[in-house]
Parts: C-alpha cells; sequence; structure tokens
C-alpha cells in the first residue's frame, strides 16, 4: 500500500528498473515502470546462464519480480520514453505514442545496446556467415538446442574475440565494457560443458577478471575446461573455402603473428548506450560521460544523481556493469531518491497518475 | 558468405566520381610494365563512352616510387603534384584521375595534409611560383581512373562483346581481385567499397558476368612495398608476400587475377614466374601459372579489342588459356607484331613456366 | 641453377594448422599445470639460467603449446633444473617437472 503520495516513474524496466521499483515499493512510495517492450526483465530474457555461477537468468527475473510482494509498482508495458522534461519543479515524460506522465522524480534505468559489431568490417559480420556476436550465441544457448555452425555441422574449434567495439578509437569507444571478459570465459565454458571434444580460444588484450569469482572462473576455465587464452587482437578474419574462419592476431607474449582456422567465431561485441537514452538525456538536460553513457554528478560520491534536480540514473545507461553491480547501484540510487524527496515533500500532491491526453 | 552484408559495407563507402571532363596523369611505370593500358582506357573513354579526357604532355611523374623509397623528400613530391595541379588548372579542367594506384594514394593523401596544414600548402604554393612561376586550384575530384570504369561499368556491359564467362561450360569465370594498398588502406572513405571489402573491381567483374573469389589472403599486400623490391636483396620480402597470395587463392582455382595497381599486377604476373624457376611450381592445374590482367585490360576484352592491340603480349604468364576460355579468336603469329606490323622480337621461354 | 640474389622466404608466422603438437600433448598428460599459465613472466625474471643467456622458460611453455618446437632440445639444455621458477608462479605450475616432461616428451615423441 502505498504510504507517500509523490509520484516516482521509473523509464526502463531492467534488472535496474526492476530492483528499484522493489525497494522504492518496499519503502512506500508509488512507482510506475515505464517498459518498451511488451516484458519487462531487459536482457535477462535473452541471457542463458549468468555468470560467475552458472545460475539460469530466470532466477534473478524470479527475485525480481518477487520484490514487489509488499507495495507492487504499477507496469506498463509497450511505453517507449522519448523525453524528459522539467516542468514547474516535477517532470514530464513524453511517450512515443503521445501520452505524457507526470512524475515528482524520474529514474532512468535504460540500459545498454549492442556494439553494433557489422562496423569492424575486418571481422565480417553478417558477411561470414559462421561469425556470430556474444548476444547471437546466448539466444542459442538458451533454445537448449545443440550448438550448431550454419552448415549444420558441430564446430570442433571456437575462438572468441574480446574488445570488439571496446578500447578501440577506430570504432569510437575508448572505454571498457567491463563484462565482456567475463561473459567470454563463461560462454566458453558453457560451450565446452555441451562439446567437450571442442577446442576453445580467447583472443584477449587484457583479461579484466574483476567481480567476486570472476578470476576463479578463468582459472577454471583454464584448468577444468581448458580453454586457451591467447593474448592478442584479432586483425582480421577471413573465410576459407569450406566456411571455417582463418583469424590472424599476434601471439603477442611469443612475440610472433599466428594465423588461426575456426568453425565459429564469436565477437564479445561491447556496451554502447542506447540512442534513445541519449535522446531523453538531452531533452531533460543531462551530461554525457565520454562515451555517451549518462553522466552522474560525481564519480565518487554521487554516480545515481545528475545536473538536473530529480532525475536519477542506474544500471547500464550510465555505465557497463553486471547484473550484480546493476542491482547494487539500483538501491543506491533509491536511496538518492528517497532522501531527495523527503527534502523536497512540500509542494505536490498530486493524483496518482495524470496523462495529459485523456 | 552473405552478399546483405557486404552491400551495406558497400553503401558507407560511396564516393562521388565526376561524369565528364577530366585530366588525365599516367603512371611512369605502367607504360613499359602493361603499355597498352592507358591507350585502352583512353581508347574506351574517348572513343565509346564520348568522354572529354584531356592529357598534358609536360606532365612528369609523381615521384611517388622516389617519395616511398625515401630518396625524394616529401616538400619536392607536393610540389610536384602542384606541377600537376596548375597544368590541369591551366588547361581548364577540375577533375583529376590518376591512372596509378600510388600517385592516386598520394594525391589523396597530399590533398588530405593540406586540409590540416594549411600553412604547408602555402609554403608549397611558394615553392612552386618559385620554381616555375605556376599556381593552381586544388582539383574539385580526385578519383582513381579504376573509379571511372567501375562508374561506367553498365554502359560498358552494354557496349561489351565479350562475357567473363566459360564458352565451352557456361559458367561465370572464377577471378581475383586485387586492390592496390595505396587505393584505399590509408584513406578507406576514398575509395569505392572501402578497404576491407572494396566494390570498385568486383563491381566490374560482376556487371561483366564474372564471380569473385573471396580467399583468406585477398586483403595481402602483393609485396611491391617499394624498397623492398627495389634493392635486389630485399626481393625475398616481396615474391613470399606474393607467394602467401598465390597459395591461398590456389585452392579456388582462378581463371585469372585483375587488379587496379601498375605495381600489384606487375608483380602478381612476374612473380609468378619467378617462383615457377625457382621452386618448380605453378598455382594453377597446367603449368602456365594464373593470367593477371589490369582493370584496363579486363574493360578491353570485354569490349571486343584485339588481345594484342590492348598488349596482352607484355604479360609474363600467357593469357591464351583465358582468352579461350573467354572464346576470343586470335592470330597466335600475330602476338609479336608491333602496331606498325614489324616482328617486335620475342621473349626468351623460361625453364619451368609454360608460356 | 640461376642466382637470383635473393630467396623465398619462410614465414614467421605461427601456422596452428601445419604444428607439432605432440610434445604439448604429453606434457599436457603428465603434468595438467602445463596450461594454466598466464604469461605473468615471473619463472623468467627469476630463472638461473635467464640471467646468464636467452632462455626464457616462459615463452619456451607458450611455443610448445603453439607447436612450434624447432630447437627445443638445445633451448632445455639451458635449464639448471633449480627450481627457483616454481618457487615464484601465481598459478602453482610445476615448471620444475615441466621442464623434466619436456625432456622426456623430448626422448619419447621426437628424436630432437
Ligand atoms: C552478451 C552478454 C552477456 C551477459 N551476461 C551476463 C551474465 O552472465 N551475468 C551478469 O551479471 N551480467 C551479464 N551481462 C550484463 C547484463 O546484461 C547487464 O548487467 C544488465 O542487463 C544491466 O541491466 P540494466 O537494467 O541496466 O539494462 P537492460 O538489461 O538493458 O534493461 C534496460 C531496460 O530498459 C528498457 N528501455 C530501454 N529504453 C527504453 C525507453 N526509451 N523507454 C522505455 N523502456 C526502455 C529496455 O527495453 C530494457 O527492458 C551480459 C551482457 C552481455 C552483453
Ligand atoms: S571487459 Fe574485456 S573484452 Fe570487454 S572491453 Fe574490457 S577488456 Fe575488452
Ligand atoms: S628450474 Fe630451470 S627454468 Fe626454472 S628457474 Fe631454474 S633454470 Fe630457470
Ligand atoms: S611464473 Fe607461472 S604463470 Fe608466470 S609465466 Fe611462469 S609459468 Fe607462467
Amino acid at each position: 500500500m502505498a504510504i507517500n503520495s509523490q509520484h516516482i516513474v521509473i523509464i526502463g524496466g531492467g534488472p535496474a528498473g526492476l530492483e528499484a521499483a522493489s525497494c522504492l515499493g518496499t519503502a512506500g512510495y508509488r512507482v510506475t515502470v515505464l517498459e518498451k517492450e511488451k516484458q519487462t526483465g531487459g536482457k535477462l530474457l535473452i541471457w542463458d546462464k549468468l555468470f560467475p555461477e552458472f545460475r539460469n537468468s530466470d532466477k534473478v527475473l524470479n527475485h525480481l519480480s518477487n520484490g514487489f510482494k509488499t507495495n507492487p509498482p504499477q507496469i506498463l508495458t509497450n511505453a517507449e520514453v522519448v523525453s524528459v522534461i522539467p516542468e514547474n519543479g516535477q517532470h514530464r515524460i513524453n511517450l512515443r505514442d503521445g501520452q505524457a506522465f507526470q512524475a515528482d522524480t524520474v529514474l532512468i534505468t535504460t540500459g545498454f545496446k549492442l556494439y553494433n559489431a557489422e562496423k569492424k568490417e575486418e571481422y565480417g559480420y553478417q558477411i561470414y556467415e559462421n561469425v556470430i556476436t556474444s548476444f547471437d550465441l546466448e539466444k542459442q544457448l538458451k533454445t537448449g538446442n545443440p550448438i550448431r555452425i550454419e552448415a549444420g555441422l558441430t564446430p570442433r574449434r571456437i575462438a572468441f574475440i574480446h574488445c570488439v567495439g571496446s578500447r578501440d578509437i577506430k570504432s569510437g569507444n575508448i572505454y571498457c565494457s567491463r563484462t565482456c571478459c567475463i561473459t567470454g570465459v563463461k560462454q566458453a565454458i558453457e560451450i565446452k560443458r555441451r562439446l567437450s571434444d571442442a577446442e576453445v580460444f580467447n583472443f584477449y588484450m587484457d583479461l579484466r577478471m574483476f567481480g567476486q569469482n570472476f578470476e576463479e572462473l578463468y582459472i577454471e576455465a583454464q584448468q577444468k575446461w581448458g580453454v586457451t587464452f591467447i593474448r592478442g587482437r584479432v586483425s582480421e578474419i577471413a573465410e576459407n573455402k569450406d566456411n571455417s574462419l582463418q583469424l590472424k592476431a599476434e601471439d603477442t607474449l611469443s612475440g610472433r603473428p599466428i594465423k588461426m582456422s575456426f568453425d565459429l567465431v564469436v565477437l564479445l561485441a561491447g556496451m554502447v548506450p542506447e540512442p534513445r537514452t541519449v535522446e531523453i538525456g538531452k531533452s531533460a538536460g543531462l551530461e554525457f560521460t565520454s562515451g555517451n553513457f549518462l553522466a552522474g554528478l560525481d564519480s565518487h560520491i554521487s554516480q545515481n544523481e545528475t545536473n538536473t534536480p530529480g532525475i536519477f540514473i542506474a544500471g547500464t545507461c550510465r555505465e557497463p556493469l553486471s547484473v550484480a553491480e546493476t542491482l547494487t547501484d539500483a538501491r543506491a540510487a533509491t536511496v538518492k531518491m528517497i532522501s531527495w524527496l523527503r527534502e523536497n515533500e512540500t509542494s505536490h500532491k498530486k493524483p496518482l497518475i495524470k496523462r495529459d491526453n485523456d | 558468405m552473405e552478399t546483405e552484408g557486404k552491400k551495406r559495407v558497400w553503401e558507407e563507402y560511396q564516393k562521388e566520381i565526376a561524369d565528364d571532363h577530366y585530366f588525365y596523369v599516367r603512371s611512369c611505370i605502367r607504360q613499359t610494365f602493361f603499355p597498352g593500358s592507358e591507350t585502352t582506357f583512353l581508347k574506351i573513354l574517348q572513343n565509346d563512352l564520348k568522354k572529354d579526357v584531356f592529357e598534358d604532355a609536360r606532365h612528369t611523374t609523381c615521384t611517388g616510387i622516389g617519395y616511398h623509397t625515401d630518396i625524394v623528400p616529401l616538400e619536392t613530391t607536393m610540389t610536384v603534384i602542384a606541377r600537376h595541379f596548375a597544368l590541369m588548372t591551366e588547361a581548364g579542367y577540375v577533375n583529376i584521375i590518376p591512372s596509378c594506384v600510388t600517385s592516386f594514394g598520394l594525391y589523396t593523401e597530399v590533398l588530405d595534409t593540406w586540409r590540416h596544414f594549411p600553412e604547408i600548402e602555402a609554403k608549397i604554393r611558394e615553392y612552386l611560383w618559385k620554381a616555375t612561376k605556376r599556381e593552381f586550384k586544388v582539383p574539385e575530384n580526385l578519383v582513381h581512373t579504376s573509379d571511372i570504369i567501375y562508374k561506367f561499368r553498365n554502359r560498358i556491359k552494354d557496349l561489351s562483346k565479350v562475357s567473363l564467362i566459360n564458352k565451352k561450360t557456361g559458367l561465370p569465370l572464377n577471378v581475383v581481385e586485387h586492390i592496390g594498398c595505396h587505393y584505399s588502406k590509408m584513406f578507406p572513405q576514398s575509395g569505392v567499397g572501402g578497404a576491407e571489402f572494396p566494390a570498385v573491381l568486383t563491381g566490374m567483374i560482376e556487371a561483366w558476368g564474372g564471380t569473385v573469389i573471396d580467399y583468406p589472403e585477398r586483403r595481402h599486400c602483393c609485396g611491391f612495398g617499394f624498397r623492398q623490391y627495389l634493392v635486389k636483396a630485399n626481393r625475398g620480402y616481396s615474391v613470399s608476400n606474393s607467394k602467401k597470395k598465390f597459395e591461398s587463392m590456389q585452392p579456388y582455382q582462378p581463371d585469372f587475377m585483375v587488379a587496379n595497381c601498375p605495381g600489384c599486377s606487375m608483380f602478381l604476373d612476374r612473380w609468378q614466374y619467378t617462383i615457377a624457376e625457382m621452386e618448380g611450381i605453378t598455382y594453377d592445374s597446367n603449368g602456365t601459372g594464373i593470367p593477371v590482367l589490369t582493370y584496363e585490360e579486363m574493360a578491353g576484352l570485354v569490349m571486343g579489342y584485339s588481345p594484342w592491340d590492348i598488349g596482352l603480349q607484355m604479360h609474363q604468364v600467357s593469357v591464351e588459356p583465358l582468352l579461350d576460355k573467354l572464346g576470343i579468336e586470335y592470330k597466335k603469329e600475330d602476338k609479336y607484331l608491333g602496331s606498325n606490323g614489324q616482328n617486335i622480337g620475342e621473349p626468351q621461354k623460361p625453364m619451368f613456366l609454360i608460356v | 641453377m640461376k642466382d637470383w640474389g635473393y630467396s623465398i622466404l619462410k614465414g614467421r608466422q605461427i601456422d596452428f594448422e601445419n604444428n607439432d603438437f605432440s610434445i604439448a600433448e604429453y606434457i599436457t598428460k603428465h603434468e595438467p599445470s602445463f596450461r594454466w599459465c598466464i604469461g605473468c613472466g615471473s619463472c623468467t625474471a627469476t630463472c638461473s639460467a635467464a640471467r646468464l643467456t636467452d632462455f626464457n622458460p616462459r615463452k619456451l611453455k607458450l611455443l610448445i603449446q603453439r607447436g612450434e618446437i624447432k630447437g627445443l632440445a638445445d633451448e632445455i639444455a639451458k635449464c639448471m633444473l633449480c627450481g627457483k621458477c616454481q618457487l615464484v608462479c601465481p598459478r602453482g605450475i610445476n615448471t620444475r617437472n615441466v621442464i623434466q616432461n619436456i625432456k622426456r616428451a623430448l626422448n619419447t615423441c621426437h628424436a630432437l
């Protein structure tokens, strides 16, 4: 039951949005979640198992919906937000279909988009049949069907290429997408679990195993699953006559160029901001990081507050994060929102949701 | 291979190619390597397509080879190129079309340098004035001559007499296309189709009925590399690069190769002889090697020109097997007749390569 | 034969498809920790032999894994079997046993 008449709108019903909604609901606030897709859950709807413990993504989704028992938020799906305009101390949230909402405070949790790997022409994504992205692989793994390459055969040698569209000035993104290294380790292990005879190689520039149990997973990949890690960025992929793929890299630790053939190549494409999020940010007068993610006020002490009072950000719309970090970030944002609402309590006692066009 | 994905890449790299009124600048080395190519280009453009192409006999080398071998200083190179621009300006042209990929790359690089550093352009203008009392306008349109043929590939198809199809089997010929590094690797935006999947030669081959082979070492340099070839002791680098390409294309059994750069056509052709003599191998099944054409020669054959008029007798790897596949009639005894009808002399026979 | 004044070069590229993995397989079988290396270089930094020769135990192990085994017997002869490398390895690799197994592998798989 809502005890507080102030109204909070959360834009984006992915892990960050849902976690924040349950925290704010438990604290007694009236929350509306606007989700552009027909279902909430964000990328968790697509991913198969989650690093680092190989838990099914459904488990986390269940946790998120369990949070709604005491004071469930109003969830609107097929509701794509296009702009947020600060208006008389409140915020007007415009949807693509012309609807509008009024809120005392807004939390943006619109997540990330996968880097368009087609742009790295030298890797031939969407040109060579057996070059796929981590996203495509995740979808394939989720079907539970056996892993097959285009010709219907079982792949015997598989490569993962790290840093596709990240840490690369040519792709326009110099930042690290942070979760692709561990995703590469997760997916390499998952492939070995399903195809124990396959040889799996990860081509990396640095392995960034920052999170809890990440380094352990890396060691497991080497020790238990025999995954080989080659330090060197792949410079180009070409197709052999039998549709297998020839990769060129430098094996930097031996100081020699290396040429290898693979049946399947998985591009660990990075995270980029949703173009729509950039538009929303501009409409709300927000600032951006150098990678065009939404920027917090301060990188140490207020990552979730923005330069527009009353607008908060959480999750991967502000920087690449894992699910665990995203959830922590969402909870942190709610604390800041609650204190902001308390400080600004006096002004608005408005009906639950006001739709301007009805 | 998904052609849709390639087409999306190509759309990213479309460039403006002027429609008419070209100031043509020749390559300094091509006229000895493949002497019929440039004449063929002019014939197609002027006689068949009725385009206005102007040449100035006072045009010289662009110094590209000297520049890339660290012999000619950049300022000199720029001043020589500025002089070419001046000849163009004096002739009343604004579209310049170098026949050489090295020149094209260098012109592009020079113009780009001037855009970033106008003070350098000012200095070069001063040098040119002091040396020759000439002035110039920078060209409005700079494209390589292969871009021109690419632009008119469908017109050429309409006028064509021969298709890139095996007359006996009716199947498209398998063609290896090789793009000179300096066509688009330095400035991908300045090449049709960009640097990873250049469309300039592919467009011609496909328009004229052939299929393009996408072999793994397609993007690899032919190995010319200037310094690497010019110093005899370094030639091992050069030939080894070509060899890498031949080995990679061999399983696809190409009917011929086509290149848009003077150096590439030269080395892909001549190194087959060298490798054959050194190691006793060729990369075709008959021991005759894989014929190499320049894109003008390819266009000339498609237009029905006589192989000996367009200079195919100057190739190291015999073109006859290709002519037979294309169903082009030729007289063996005319091969070494010059334009005056006199015998120009026959080359010695190699030990291993069958000619 | 004609003297060309130059010759065709053998590539420096590691040609994985055509390399010899018999030694790597032998070592992995007898000392699985061989494959846990992260290339940190501690072993080479501390190696008694590396101080006096161009011996590089890190690189040697890596090249074996890539199937590059030319000259291996001469290389491995430089090791003094002092065991210092094992002391420093952060991955707990039994480097000394790896070396022993390289020697054994050379005797069993190859007469290099
Ligand atoms: C291939 C891959 C595998 C991964 N695997 C793992 C893993 O195993 N474990 C792990 O911890 N992390 C993993 N991650 C990271 C994980 O996906 C993110 O941490 C997580 O999705 C971030 O949640 P989010 O809510 O910030 O964003 P998202 O999951 O992107 O959710 C954003 C939501 O907002 C909605 N939205 C966007 N724009 C609008 C708008 N304008 N209006 C309304 N709604 C909008 C979207 O539809 C979506 O529902 C992986 C990432 C990748 C790329
Ligand atoms: S997490 Fe790893 S793969 Fe991803 S950008 Fe960073 S270093 Fe590259
Ligand atoms: S055992 Fe051999 S490799 Fe290890 S430190 Fe001693 S000499 Fe070096
Ligand atoms: S110390 Fe261990 S992990 Fe480091 S390079 Fe040597 S063997 Fe590899």
